[in-house]
Order: structure tokens, then C-alpha cells, then sequence
């Protein structure tokens, strides 16, 4: 493990903890940004398709992972990102830089907005509260036919910027930039919001609300901002998504992609900008990974591609049920603990990351 | 003027009076102790000072000003801290982390400029982490600065949340059984630095407590608590030999002295 | 369909949700733990007790399959909690909720691969059969439901304020370490728990099938029970029956006085608004953390 002498208080305040560090995550970008050269087009639409939901997972990392709040309710978001954005393009004529910074702060606001009456509501309730906005949106859009086009669902324009139209199948680079792009910002504030009283203030009602009460945090307006800015983010995420989808409707958005979302960051681990990466990771590339190994399996045994309807979900769930029984941390979690074997080499043990066992006691009076 | 009055606060649940008429006020620059057995309604008096419970009747006022207008997040920017009986810090942030949250009261950033990380941004966070350091080095927490709270023994907690309560820097400090399940050497610490509390920091200190050797030892006054009335004030060694009080403590005293013998 | 028609399919459903709902409640009031998958629990007893019952499948007697489709259910309820959910135990209640939703899917999935996704129906004595009623004509398996339905929310009841091992569950929910200490062993209660929730589901399972057919997808019905066991105040039976009578009573009614779409957001908008004015539901648990 590398100790770092703090010689001034911007040590701890910096993006990068020393320059070996800022060297590999400068690598890395570089990595994505030659990826275009490296892959077939196809490949960059599934990698434009991990950026896209990385986003998405970052978006409601922040309201579980820093706030500690749990939502089922984000693909409403994505849906309403995804709407204003298209609506806006189509009735408006407005363009796409500024439909989409537009797209987000509507959906931020309207998940602050949702979020304030909701803020005294914990664990299951609010999953259940926000399973409910879900849901309700989701009919919304089928009875706000001649807005939304209900169940028929819209074409989105192609993205222009300047003159340049940039299209999932005509232009596949820019597009893979264009999100890299957008993926970056949102990455910077995730960082800002971490290293700010905003971010420690998430933490605290996280932690213990009648302690951050004391401190003079406004725990119900910090709540609200914290869905506000999640539900801001996911708008981005819906916005590109419906770009990239070609098209959409009401069950582009259903209770399914909440869920997957949710299980996404868990599986990524939760409380990380990593995390929110490699859980984008595993959710959009399953369903061709599946169909590459059944397309495989089917070609050993000669009886061409079964199709099982379900089975993406069931993979997907025993993969997560997995990772909570024996990795709850996540795929973050356990490669943290193989660089920490390797740094530590020969001196790890094996109980380092233990957790403490907690025994329930309820806040229950009956 | 005096900086914390209660003036015939009374707060029921239910059939059960659990504070009843009870008037005190705290002077600027002492430190004033609440005594009494479990249950007498001394950390629920902490409680109505946190606005956590509304007082059936009654006042309290700080600086002269009732605070019964007040929300309960609004307590700490008036500059009244606390710290709890049962631990509350956020377990999964480190000491750094839980003190900077302390300084949330001095936060004059807004949320547009925490996301962009402006210059602005940077030159308070360095203020606030400077304002921590005096804290990390009043109360020896150097070793701990970057460790998480839900590995550190019970002991560094505590003290931990006192640093919290005094990032914060607060003219009221309520500190809800500071010393209990510590060793001695540990409390002998916290009776030394509730004195530099008071007299390097000069903050005044408003604490409950069972350990009446520490109360003897730091308080300047003393209020005892019985089933949520007042029983004596003043200095603890009038409160010790008030015949109330004795009489209050009769089996409680007996057992005290034996834990302490 | 005369009002009372209306009333008495609507109580039916509700009954169904409230049976769901209960299996929810009956968790949590042990555990903390919110299963999510308590509606593929629900559709996975139906199934089981379809594919003894029905000809193309094993076609035993009706009142040979039933027993032993709630007894299968039961078995499955307590090997799920001491293979899967007693790794997980003092984990956050959120972990729990997810490992659950997890659940859903493969068992979804799994009930798929064995019975198939076409719809099918359970054959069952009631089928088709009507009971008159003063002049009033009624399906015979909606009057079943209903019955059924009431005699197990009041042994429910009676069993958990009443007898030793009910009063133990409880315990152990409030302060597991307490319980452990007064002796209670509280692993396997939680397992027998799991088993008695797994049982509700079956007979919620059974009752659901004996009214219509049934697919691998009525499972996503849960998620109605869970809207309705939250409406009603979770952490009381008696509640989510109420609150699952009341969804099942809503949807008939809004679909009829109201326009085509609405019908189905209502229960949810109730329970938006219940959330936001009774966070805890009609017959709510006091809530409050001591500091």
C-alpha cells in the first residue's frame, strides 16, 4: 500500500491521491478514446451502450450509494429524460445541446419535486413509494397519448450539433464521443460532489439522520437534492438512451429497467463511481454475452439458437444472488481485495475486510 | 443575561410526565451538570434543547431568544452542539469525514459551485480542513485522521463525537454522558478537556452525567433530576449533601459506592 | 356485472392480495426481511398444485394436490431461508429486498421452463359452479376465496398473539439478541417463518388459479400485494387484508366509473397518497428512534 505524506490540505482535496494514480486513470482515457480504431462498429455500439448506463448507475449511485436512500423508481426518470428531450427536439425545434441539459435539469427537478413529500419514508416504504412512481409514469405515458404517442412510442430525431448529425448507425464514432464525453463530465461531478459538504452531508443523513440533524444539516431538503441530482443524471442517461434506441415507448421504461438498474450497482458495488462502471458493464453486455454463448451452445450441439423467454433476467438474478451471498461489496469490492493482496504480498489475511456482525434490533415500539 | 434558560418546561408522553416545571439557566463560560438517576429526564431536557421534542409548556431561550420557533437542523448554526448518549456518528466515513460534517454550518458554498469544485469551493474546504486540524490536535486524534469509524474501538468514538460537537464551534456545548462506559484513564482525559473547553475554547458546557467525581470535579453548578423534577441546584458539593437528594439516591447511592469502591 | 357482483369478484381479488400481502407481513413481522418474492412464491404454489392436479400433467385428486402442494410450498419456504437467507443474516434490509427481487426472476424463469408460458387453467370441484345467495348468483370458487381467506387471516391472527411460537417470532424480530439470550432459537424461527410464509402463498396460490388461468408472469401480482399490505400498515395482518380487500375493491370499481388507463394507476395513486399522508399505513406501527 502506497503512503502518501500529506504536505498541504489540497492532498486530500484533490481529484488523484499521487501521480502514479492520475497516470492509469490517463491511460485508461486514452484506451477509450482509441477504442473507435480498436473495435468493429458493433462492438462501439455495445461499449456506447456501457457508457449509457453507466451514466444511468452513477445517477442512482449517488442516491444509494452516498445518500443511502434505495429507489425503484429511476427508469421513470430515464423516461422523462428520454421524453423532454425528444418532445422537445420535435415540437419545439429546439436543439439537441440544449434539449439535453434541458432533459436532465427536468428530470432533476421533478425528482426533488417527488422527493420532498417522500423524504420521511425509509428502507421499504420507499422502495415501495418509488415502485409506485414507476409504475404511475409508465401509465402516464399511455394516457398522455397525443403528448407521449402512447404505446405506438417515438422516433427521435437524429443528434445535431453545429451542422453535424451524429446517428447511432451512420456515425458511430462520434456518437461513442460524444457520450464519452458526457460520461466524463458527469464522472468530474460525481468527484466534486464526493470531495464537497454537499457529498458529506449525503453521507450523514446515510449514516444517521438525527445526528446529521444535529450538525444543521436540513435532512428533508438534503434528501430532495439528493434525488434531484440522481434523478437529474438519470434524465441525461434517458435522454441518450432513447437516441441510441431508435425508438421508444412506454415499455422502453418499465418496472424491469428500475429493478435492473438497482441490481446493477449492487452487483458493481455499491457506494463507488467504479462500481457504477463495471455494474454498466455486466447489465448491457448479458443479453449478447447469453446470445453468444446459446448461439455457441446451439452450434456444438447442431440444434441452432434456443430461445427461452426469461432466461436473461434468471442469469442475470443468480449472478446477483451470488454476489450478495459471497461478495456483497461487489466486483469493486472483491478487486479491491485482490489489489490489496498483491500490494500487501505476502502479508494479507484473509479477514481484513470482514464485516462486523450486526444483530437486529428494531426501532419498532410494537 | 444568561446564554441557555429553561424557564417551566414540561413535556408529557402521554399519560407519562416525563420533564415536569423545570427551570435552570446556564451562564456564558461555566460548565453545568445535570445529575440524576435513569429515567429522571435529563437526556430528554437534551432532547427539547435539540427541538427533537416540542415542550408541552413552557420556554426555552438562548442568547435571550426562545428557540421554540425553531427547526431542529437550526439548532447547530445558532451555535448550540451535542453529542449523544448512545454513540451517533456515520459509521461508514472516516474521522476526517465525520468532523468535516461538523463544519457544515459554516458551509458557504452552494450546490452548482460544490459540482463545478470552483476555486471558491476549494479555498473553503481548505479553511474547514484547517479549522479540523485545531480539533484532530486538541483532542489527540492524529493517529485516527483517515480510519473509518465502525473499526475504531469504543473509547476513540466518543471522543470522536466531541471533536465532531466542537468542529461545529459552537457557544453551547451538550454533552450527553461523556465519560460513560470509559476506563478511568479515559475519563480522567475527558475532565481535562471539558476544562480546556471551557477555558481555552471558552465554550460553555451543558452535560449530563452518572460519574459524579468527574461532575465534582469539572462543574461549576449541578442540577438534580428525580422523575423529572427538580430536586436541588448548586455547586456539586451542595447538591452531593442536599438532603433531597440524598434521600432520591438512597438505594442508587449505595450501589454507587460500591462500583466505585 | 350488478354492483354487488362487482363487489363480490372485487373482494375475491382482494382476498388473493391480501393473502400475498400477509405472507409479506408475516416476514417481516419475524424477520425485518421484505420478501419480493412473495408473488412468485404465490405462482409457483399455483403451479405446483396445477401440475399435480391437472390431467396432462400428474392428474391426482383435487383435495390430494392441494395438501401437498401447501406442504411442498412450506418445505421450500424453510430450505430458502436455511440454504440462502441465513448467509445474509445482519444484513441491511435492502440487501435482503434485492436478493428477493433476484429470486423472482429465477423462479419465473424456472416455472416457465417446467409448465410453459401459455396461460392454463387449475381444474378444480368449484370450477364453473355458482352459489346462490338469497336471490344472488355467485361464482362458487369467488365465495371459496373469500372464506378461505378470512378463517386463515384469523388463525393467523390468533396464532401470533396467542400461542408460544407466535409470540416468539416477535420477540426474536424486535431484538435478536435479547431473543437469543431468553433462549429462543432464532434461526429456526426464522426458517419456520419462512416455511409458514411459503404456505400462505401456496393456499393464496391455489385460491388465485381456481379463478382463472394462470402464467408464469402472476407473479409480478406482488407487487400489487405489496402496494396493498403497505396501504393497510405493514407489520399488521389484519391490515393487509384490509389493504389488500381495498385494492381489490378499487380496480373493479375505477374501471367502471372511470376512463380506460386510469383504472390501473389508482391503487398506486392511493398508495402515494397514503405514503405521503399515513407513511404507516390505516392501521399503522408507531415508529421512533430513541437517541
Amino acid at each position: 500500500m502506497r503512503t502518501v505524506f500529506k504536505t498541504s490540505y489540497d492532498a486530500d482535496i484533490n481529484l488523484f491521491r499521487h501521480k502514479q494514480q492520475f497516470g492509469w486513470y490517463l491511460a485508461l482515457f486514452a484506451l477509450a478514446l482509441a477504442l473507435p480504431f480498436l473495435l468493429s462498429n458493433f462492438a462501439l455500439g455495445e461499449a456506447t451502450n456501457v457508457l449509457i448506463w453507466a451514466i444511468a448507475c452513477m445517477g442512482l449511485m449517488i442516491l444509494v450509494g452516498q445518500s443511502g436512500q434505495a429507489s425503484l423508481g429511476h427508469a421513470a426518470f430515464l423516461a422523462i429524460g428520454c421524453y423532454a428531450n425528444v418532445l422537445m427536439q420535435q415540437r419545439l425545434g429546439l436543439p439537441f445541446l440544449i434539449t439535453f441539459p434541458l432533459a436532465g435539469l427536468i428530470a432533476g427537478v421533478a425528482g426533488a419535486l417527488i422527493a420532498l413529500p417522500m423524504t420521511k419514508l425509509h428502507g421499504i416504504y420507499l422502495a415501495i413509494g418509488t415502485i409506485a412512481i414507476t409504475i404511475l409514469v409508465e401509465d402516464f405515458i399511455v394516457i398522455a397519448e397525443p403528448l407521449t404517442n402512447g404505446v405506438i412510442g417515438l422516433i427521435p430525431p437524429p443528434i445535431t450539433i453545429f451542422g453535424l448529425v451524429i446517428d447511432r448507425y451512420s456515425t458511430p464514432n462520434t456518437l461513442y464521443y460524444l457520450t464519452l464525453g458526457i460520461t466524463l463530465l458527469v464522472v468530474l461531478a460525481y468527484r466534486n460532489l464526493q470531495r464537497s459538504p454537499l457529498g458529506r452531508s449525503f453521507a450523514a443523513i446515510r449514516d444517521s439522520e438525527i445526528s446529521a440533524q444535529a450538525m444543521g444539516v436540513n435532512v428533508a431538503r438534503t434528501k430532495a437534492v439528493a434525488f434531484g441530482i440522481s434523478t437529474g443524471i438519470t434524465g441525461l442517461a434517458g435522454a441518450l438512451m432513447g437516441h441510441y434506441a431508435g425508438i421508444f415507448n412506454n415499455e422502453t421504461f418499465n418496472l424491469i429497467i428500475s429493478i435492473q438498474l438497482l441490481l446493477a450497482i449492487v452487483i458493481g458495488g455499491l457506494g463507488s463511481i467504479h462500481g457504477a462502471f463495471f455494474g454498466a458493464a455486466i447489465v448491457a453486455l448479458l443479453p449478447q454475452t447469453i446470445a453468444f454463448g446459446r448461439d455457441m451452445l446451439g452450434g456444438l450441439i447442431g440444434g441452432g439458437s434456443i430461445a427461452i423467454p426469461g432466461m436473461e433476467a434468471a442469469i442475470f438474478g443468480l449472478i446477483l444472488i451470488l454476489f450478495i451471498l459471497f461478495e456483497p461489496m461487489g466486483i469493486y469490492g472483491r478487486w479491491v481485495k485482490i489489489r490489496t493482496y498483491f500490494e500487501l504480498f505476502p502479508f494479507y489475511r484473509k479477514d481484513m475486510f470482514r464485516r462486523q456482525k450486526a444483530y437486529l434490533k428494531t426501532e419498532r415500539m410494537r | 443575561m444568561s446564554l441557555l434558560e429553561l424557564d417551566n418546561v414540561t413535556l408529557r408522553f402521554g399519560g407519562l410526565t416525563a420533564v415536569s416545571q423545570v427551570s435552570f439557566s446556564v451562564e456564558e463560560g461555566e460548565v453545568f451538570a445535570l445529575v440524576g438517576p435513569n429515567g429522571a429526564g435529563k437526556s430528554t431536557i437534551f432532547n427539547l434543547i435539540s427541538r427533537i421534542y416540542d415542550p408541552a409548556e413552557g420556554d426555552i431561550r438562548f442568547d435571550g431568544k426562545s428557540i421554540l420557533d425553531r427547526k431542529p437542523h437550526e439548532i447547530a448554526r445558532l451555535g448550540i452542539a451535542r453529542t449523544f448518549q448512545n454513540i451517533e456518528l456515520f459509521d461508514q466515513a472516516t474521522v476526517m469525514q465525520n468532523l468535516l460534517v461538523g463544519r457544515h454550518r459554516h458551509r458557504h458554498s452552494r450546490m452548482w459551485s460544490e459540482l463545478l469544485f470552483t476555486p471558491f469551493v476549494r479555498a473553503e474546504e481548505r479553511r474547514h480542513r484547517e479549522a479540523i486540524e485545531k480539533v484532530i490536535d486538541f483532542l489527540d486524534l492524529q493517529a485516527y485522521r483517515d480510519k473509518y469509524i465502525a473499526g475504531l474501538p469504543y473509547g476513540v468514538r466518543k471522543v470522536v463525537e466531541m471533536g465532531r460537537a466542537l468542529a461545529i464551534e459552537p457557544r453551547l456545548l451538550l454533552l450527553d454522558e461523556p465519560a460513560s462506559g470509559l476506563s478511568v484513564e479515559e475519563t480522567q482525559d475527558v475532565a481535562f478537556w471539558v476544562e480546556d473547553i471551557k477555558k481555552q475554547m471558552g465554550v460553555t458546557v451543558l452535560m449530563v452525567e452518572h460519574d459524579m467525581h468527574l461532575v465534582a470535579s469539572v462543574s461549576d453548578r449541578v442540577l438534580a433530576l428525580a422523575d423529572g423534577k427538580m430536586l436541588a441546584m448548586g455547586t456539586p458539593h451542595e447538591v452531593q449533601n442536599h438532603p433531597k437528594v440524598v434521600e432520591a439516591y438512597i438505594g442508587v447511592a449505595d450501589e454507587h459506592e460500591k462500583v466505585l469502591a | 356485472m350488478g354492483v354487488l357482483q362487482l363487489i363480490v369478484s372485487g373482494l375475491a381479488n382482494g382476498c388473493v392480495y391480501g393473502l400475498i400481502a400477509m405472507g409479506f407481513v408475516l416476514i417481516y413481522k419475524a424477520t425485518e426481511a421484505v420478501n419480493f418474492a412473495q408473488g412468485d412464491f404465490m405462482m409457483l404454489g399455483a403451479f405446483i398444485c396445477l401440475g399435480l392436479t391437472n390431467p396432462q400433467f400428474m392428474g391426482l385428486p383435487f383435495w390430494v394436490s392441494v395438501p401437498i402442494a401447501i406442504a411442498i410450498m412450506g418445505a421450500f419456504g424453510y430450505a430458502l431461508d436455511l440454504v440462502v437467507l441465513r448467509r445474509m443474516f445482519g444484513q441491511s434490509q435492502i440487501a435482503i429486498v434485492i436478493l428477493t427481487i433476484a429470486l423472482g426472476f429465477v423462479l419465473r424463469f424456472a416455472a416457465g421452463v417446467i409448465w410453459g408460458h401459455e396461460p392454463v387453467s387449475l381444474v378444480t370441484p368449484m370450477a364453473g359452479k355458482n352459489v346462490h345467495f338469497g336471490g344472488l348468483v355467485l361464482g362458487a370458487s369467488e365465495v371459496a376465496v373469500i372464506v378461505v381467506t378470512v378463517v386463515l387471516t384469523g388463525l393467523l391472527y390468533l396464532y401470533f398473539n396467542r400461542t408460544r411460537l407466535g409470540v416468539a417470532m416477535q420477540a426474536s424480530s424486535q431484538n435478536q439478541l435479547a431473543a437469543y439470550y431468553m433462549g429462543i432459537p432464532v434461526k429456526r424461527i426464522h426458517s419456520l417463518i419462512w416455511a409458514l410464509s411459503g404456505m400462505t402463498a401456496a393456499v393464496a396460490g391455489i385460491l388465485f388459479a381456481s379463478k382463472g388461468s394462470i402464467d408464469p408472469s402472476i407473479g409480478l401480482l406482488g407487487i400489487k400485494a405489496f402496494a396493498a399490505a403497505v396501504i393497510g400498515g405493514f407489520g399488521s395482518l389484519p391490515g393487509a387484508l384490509l389493504g389488500g380487500i381495498i385494492v381489490g375493491l378499487i380496480e373493479p370499481f375505477s374501471g367502471r366509473y372511470m376512463p380506460s388507463g386510469y383504472s390501473q394507476i389508482m391503487p398506486y395513486l392511493l398508495l402515494f397518497l397514503i405514503l405521503i399522508f399515513r407513511p404507516h399505513g390505516i392501521l399503522a406501527q408507531v415508529h421512533a428512534k430513541k437517541v
